[in-house]
């Protein structure tokens, strides 16, 4: 029965926004950190979708929802601010900001959360589809 | 009695397996809603249906033969060409899923689905009455 799939999907979509969901919560967490060096500096994490592939057969290709094959840093350029009074600080005097967007974060939350939303509520219509097909002839 | 049961239930238990594939492949465009480059894929339900009430009939007169286990089949039972769909606004990402088009046509699709298993209750319901004779 081709509805069992659809479980597989959506947990699979539910898993991925979850592991979104936790990189935005570190990205936020580390927003306000600091570093003695570029390198060092925290860098914001995002992670990579692709369609995951269950199986391609013939002229039957079988899809099962996403997954996340990379987590991979940002490349956005980490802040430096003069503060040579700051025991963190280098030679230059230059401590360095982690290169978070907390507006993006925020962004990259609700977007996460509702398409969570939208697995949750496909999972639940496709499971009561199936209870109706099993009380079928009652 | 001459009552074939494939023919008696055909056009809707063929209908409720079109209507489950197309709902299992809404809810991957909806898993993939964030997937770069991912394109929104869909079935036509009305050629899909067509062709597979032929093949059905087609299938009780000649079943294809295959001699060894690891043949290709030309097209499985309910195999079905599937299309893209073509976006009204694109993104910047290349993924043309719009989530709020793909719920409504799941809700609608998940109806239909729901209309199809009435029909075919009526049916087994209309065929155990006629079984008992009370």
């Amino acid at each position: 029965m081709s509805l069992f799939n659809i479980f597989n999907t959506t947990a699979n979509a539910m898993n991925a926004q979850n592991i979104r969901l936790n990189l935005v919560a570190s990205n936020i967490a580390n927003a306000s950190t600091i570093a003695g060096s570029k390198e060092d500096a925290y860098k914001a994490l995002n992670p990579v979708f692709t369609q995951a592939l269950q199986a391609a057969r013939g002229n039957t290709t079988q899809y099962m929802g996403v997954s996340i094959t990379d987590i991979v840093p940002s490349n956005a350029e980490n802040n430096a601010i003069y503060q040579p009074e700051n025991p963190m600080a280098d030679e230059a005097g230059y401590i360095y900001q982690s290169n978070v967007n907390p507006i993006d974060e925020m962004a990259n939350m609700i977007s996460a959360s509702r398409s969570y939303q939208t697995s949750v509520e496909v999972l639940n219509t496709s499971k009561d589809l199936m209870m109706r097909t099993l009380r079928l002839g009652e | 009695m001459l009552l074939n049961l494939d023919n008696y239930l055909n056009v809707h238990s063929t209908s409720v397996n079109l209507r489950a594939q197309r709902a299992t492949i809404l809810a991957n465009n909806l898993a993939n809603s964030d997937t770069p480059h991912f394109k929104s894929r869909d079935i036509s339900f009305k050629e899909s249906l067509v062709s597979a009430t032929n093949r059905v009939n087609q299938h009780s007169a000649s079943t294809q033969a295959s001699s060894h286990p690891a043949h290709i089949p030309i097209a499985g039972p309910h195999s079905t060409d599937l299309l893209y769909r073509v976006p009204t606004q694109v993104s910047l990402d290349g993924n043309t899923v719009q989530t709020d088009v793909e719920k409504s046509i799941f809700t609608e699709n998940s109806i239909r689905y729901e209309s199809s298993l009435k029909f075919l209750n009526g049916k087994i319901s209309g065929l155990i009455k006629a079984l008992r004779g009370e």
